[in-house]
């Protein structure tokens, strides 16, 4: 840490100072943190300790649907009053089960865990930076979601219950307390929570932006960016624009709960009471919310396929195919995220001929997601794979990716979403495509960055197994799931027995909660490999998977900086796998085209001019600029 | 349901079998140095896993469609629901060619493909052909699909036609209740939710003249065979959404904001029983929009019979305010007279309620 060659006198003072708090301060050093490499930790961590939760919820959920009978008595000393003497679930608690499964996953789990996570990660290492451009709004945006966090826990355990109106929390429901248990506390700390929630996540997405765009080393052009920094930013952006709108929104529903506006509310009559609420529009805060809602999906999604990108084109020993195609497409996925958000609100009773515009405009998002899917392919085709865990995950990822994507084409069609809206044929499509293929790319991640995270190496075979089990599982639960919903099956249903048409398929209800099982068992393999590899596995090499970008140059365990001495700098992409004429099967991305003679092409012998303008540049290093 | 269970069984066994076998290659693993062995450690076992998780796949998915298939789409019994049906299926056809396609190149590919040793990957970044190959055909197939589902959905979402039968439907925690226009003047009266209570559960207003034969039903719907059924939906506290599976009906009840949906039921209840072979089938109405602790049993059954029997149900319904005929007192002194016709005679004086439809005379009707 104190080596740091190169620098003068006070940025020598200045290393020395930050060794000097290291050694001493634990709060400054795990704490309050403003290294993004131990906030990247505190996210994973945070995140991994909600889909425990969120996960096992589920299961209580799946147990009351497909073993309807079983008596969940044993639950009692973690649930208490919510398992009744006769040991049944609360229907109302069955509500909240769903919500929060739905709340934690989609934005505790995916976006902070996945987003959080590697954004924090990658983005310095791999665009060769120091660190964020503001390392201690990075905290705040940590700190803020932890915050989130707290509150949100603290709703599970009160007297009646957390929010329970669907993870979108439509009014009046949610609105009014006389509606629902869930909707009174409960709901209020969901939105105190949701809002800090979005404040960690404005913080974090600024600062992804502004490094991406400002602190990129020597030489680190866009077009030279790997395909999860692309990811990022556009996630970053995405977020930016979209989640202030769901801030309004919950801020217009805070106003309707708490000092009697009427913006959503109108024409009610409730408890023998009719409210004076009038010309409000529950339909006002679908938009708003699915103004986020939608691209929320692709937030969620889009750093698991960068960080698929990544893992194939490393694990083919392949440059990833159609480099630039797959920036477009991510570029045309995000654009087209925000003009079709009203495909989740075709039979609400909105405009037919809007259905119509949504419809069309929903389509054609299958264009560039198909070119990704089948660019993901060629990269594969006549690769030389090698299967680790990271890797299996990212095919898995594509495959689920696909197969998920598909049936969206049925939803997104408003003729035929009539029967299936609000069936669990929506649930099996989105927990394919955005849930479990994002889940999938959480794990790629912290299958192939685990050595740089915590310079240790997880167990390969460990990892294989966990990949099988969740691979197999996910399909067994999802795929029987669609044929529930084609029978029509509603979601959010206590139980299947008041209906004559839902009165069937107990047995593929009861085999998708049996897979459900085993899948969440599966997860502790995957936990076990984690903790027990931060302590005890074996040390990792320099470059474990023969990588290509930045982040492998750094030390093994990089300190506050990330390089000591110089950042390195770039000259060309990070997909120079298995070049014609290499000696090795890679090229990372600062090795210049002078010292790769025997596999440059004719354009790259022209670049080798270029580099000692690169090399002479160093306007980028926050550790050279005056403090 | 035991062979779905044994197959799940037999699945996980066959895991837990590698899980075992695989392990003994991890305790040995951990006393190896790093090497090219534990870089591509279990490549092979895993590129196997592929083809046998893909054939598995196979033979599974296509079982499982067979055995669940008599489940799907519960016969549809409206004409815009077949023509959905049919959409539905042609979609799913074509949308399964990719799916198998793209499925098997990605599991082949990871098998064929996987590391050998002195082998190396081929250097193929790109081919603008081949992508915009793919990016031509599946815009092809979206605007083939958009725009068929677009003709249904214009269709479905029209104005429904003048002789539609019209029932309005309100959702509230936790029941339906319908309301019918009565059999003299046709007319769905006006309504007001400040007007509502633990009687006028709909909030009829009486100072319309329309309402004086209305009548609710919080059990059961009836409706005509044959002839186009226009619902107004409305909701009373939070959202609800009227589900009707055999008609492939579904739109939202939302409070404040009337919405409707028109179909043409093309079965009798009837017709439905001998044809499932079911005599205790009943069409249902069910609600898809969460709306609190009661939300999965807000049941209302659905009768579609023909017109004669549609009528004469019609007929025989109490009006709401021959059931409370205290609510006379609703109604304005000008329309009294009117009104009492709709009165059982004790409570009125003596008159025949007879076929003279008076209600029909220009008054203004707005359903806003």
């Amino acid at each position: 840490m104190s080596a740091i060659e190169g620098l003068d006198t006070a940025q020598h003072h200045e290393a020395e100072h930050e060794h000097h708090h290291e050694a001493q301060n634990f709060w400054q050093k795990y704490i309050f943190c403003e290294d993004h490499k131990v906030i990247a930790k505190q996210y994973l961590i945070t995140g991994i300790m909600w889909a425990v939760i969120g996960i096992s919820m589920s299961v209580i959920f799946r147990i009351q649907l497909g073993l309807p009978d079983s008596n969940l008595s044993w639950l009692k000393p973690i649930l208490g009053g919510w398992i009744s003497d006769s040991g049944k679930l609360d229907p109302n608690f069955y509500l909240a089960l769903v919500t929060m499964h739905g709340t934690i996953m989609v934005f505790f789990v995916l976006t902070a865990g996945l987003s959080g996570t590697f954004s924090n990660f990658l983005i310095p290492l791999q665009i060769g930076a120091r660190d964020m451009a503001s390392g201690f709004m990075n905290m705040l945006s940590y700190w803020f979601f932890f915050l989130a966090s707290v509150i949100m826990f603290a709703s599970l355990f009160l007297q009646n219950g957390p929010a329970a109106g669907g993870w979108v929390i439509y009014p009046p429901l949610s609105a009014l307390p006389q509606a629902h248990p869930g909707s009174g506390m409960g709901m209020t700390l969901w939105l105190a929570s949701m809002a800090l929630f979005i404040v960690s996540q404005l913080l974090g997405g600024i600062n992804y932006i502004t490094t991406v765009i400002n602190l990129r080393t020597r030489g680190m052009s866009f077009d030279k960016l790997p395909l999860t920094i692309w990811s990022f930013l556009i996630t970053a952006v995405l977020g930016l624009i979209s989640f202030p709108v769901l801030f309004s929104s919950v801020l217009l529903l805070i106003f309707d709960r708490h000092f009697g506006t009427s913006f959503y509310l109108s024409d009610i009559y409730i408890n023998g009471e009719a409210l004076p609420n009038v010309g409000g529009s529950p339909i006002l805060f679908q938009h708003l919310f699915w103004f986020l809602g939608h691209p929320e999906v692709y937030i969620v999604l889009l750093p698991g396929l960068g960080i698929t990108s990544e893992v194939i084109a490393t694990n083919s020993r392949k440059p990833i195919f159609g480099y630039r195609a797959m920036i477009a497409s991510m570029l045309g996925i995000a654009f087209l995220a925000f003009i079709v958000w009203a495909h989740h609100m075709f039979v609400t009773g909105m405009n037919p001929f809007l259905g119509s515009v949504f419809m069309f405009l929903t389509l054609i998002i299958a264009v560039p997601s198909a070119v990704k899917g089948f660019n993901y392919i060629t990269t594969l085709w006549k690769g030389n794979i090698v299967f680790t865990p990271g890797m299996l995950f990212s095919i898995g990822l594509v495959s689920l990716f696909v197969s998920g994507g598909l049936t969206g084409i049925i939803l997104g069609n408003s003729a035929l979403d009539i029967q299936l809206h609000d069936t669990y044929f929506v649930v099996a499509h989105f927990h394919l495509v955005m849930g479990a293929a994002s889940a999938f790319g959480l794990f790629a991640g912290v299958y192939h960055w685990f050595p740089k995270m915590f310079g240790r190496m997880m167990n390969t075979t460990l990892g294989q197994i966990h990949f099988w089990f969740t691979f197999v599982g996910i399909y067994l639960v999802f795929i029987p799931m669609h044929y529930v919903g084609i029978a029509g099956f509603p979601r959010r249903y206590y139980q299947f027995t008041s209906y004559d048409f839902t009165h069937k398929f107990m047995d593929m209800n009861m085999f998708i909660s049996i897979a459900a099982i085993l899948s969440f068992l599966a997860q502790f393999i995957f936990l076990w490999n984690f903790f027990y590899s931060i302590f005890k596995g074996k040390k990792a090499p320099q470059n474990p998977w023969r990588s290509n970008t930045l982040e492998w140059t750094a030390p093994i365990n990089p300190g506050h900086g990330n390089w000591v001495g110089e950042i390195p700098a770039v000259y060309r992409w990070s997909y120079d796998y298995s070049k014609p004429g290499a000696k090795e099967d890679f090229i990372p991305q600062n090795i210049p085209y002078s010292q790769t003679l025997e596999s440059n092409f004719p354009h790259e012998n022209e670049l080798i001019a270029t580099e000692k303008v690169i090399e002479s540049q160093n306007f980028n290093d926050q550790f050279n600029t005056a403090h | 349901m035991y062979i779905l269970i044994a197959i799940v069984a037999l699945v996980f066994v066959v895991l837990t079998g590698i899980v075992v076998s695989r392990l003994q290659n991890v305790l040995k693993d951990i006393n190896k140095s790093d090497s090219d062995h534990s870089y591509t450690s279990g490549n092979k076992v895993n590129g196997a896993m592929f083809i046998v998780v893909l054939l598995i796949g196979a033979v599974a998915i296509t079982w499982s469609y067979l055995h669940a298939r008599e489940f799907f789409l519960p016969e549809a019994s409206s004409i815009h629901g077949r023509r959905t049906d049919d959409l539905f299926w042609f979609s799913m056809g074509i949308l399964t060619i990719p799916f198998i396609l793209v499925n098997f190149l990605i599991f082949f590919f990871a098998w064929k493909y996987q590391h050998k040793k002195d082998h190396r990957a081929s250097f193929y970044p790109e081919n603008h052909k081949l992508e915009l190959i793919w990016t031509i055909i599946p815009a092809i197939v979206m605007a083939l699909l958009v725009f068929t589902g677009w003709k249904a959905w214009s269709d479905i979402t029209s104005e429904a036609p003048r002789d539609a039968e019209v029932i309005e439907i309100t959702g509230k925690q936790f029941n339906w209740i319908v309301r019918y226009s009565g059999v003299h003047d046709n007319k769905l009266g006006n309504y007001n939710y400040k007007l509502i209570d633990a009687q006028n559960e709909v909030g009829i207003d009486l100072s319309d003249e329309n309402s004086f034969d209305d009548f609710t039903n919080p059990s059961e719907m009836h409706i005509p065979v044959g002839r186009p059924v226009l619902l107004k939906i409305r909701a009373r506290d939070v959202l609800h959404s009227v589900f009707i599976p055999h008609m492939r009906v579904k739109m939202d009840a939302v409070p404040g904001m009337p919405t409707k949906f028109w179909f043409v039921p093309d079965k009798t209840t009837s017709d439905m029983r001998s044809e499932l072979n079911n005599p205790k089938f009943d069409y249902e109405i069910a609600c898809t929009e969460v709306c609190g602790q009661g939300h999965f049993s807000m049941k209302m059954r659905l009768i579609v019979e023909d017109e004669a029997s549609y009528k004469k149900w019609c007929a025989e319904q109490a009006t709401f305010l021959q059931t409370y005929p205290e609510y006379l007192a609703r109604v304005p002194e000008n329309l009294k007279a009117k009104a009492m016709k709709y009165v059982p005679a004790e409570a009125a004086t003596p008159a025949d309620s007879s076929s003279k439809a008076t209600g029909s005379a220009g008054a203004s009707v707005s359903l806003r």
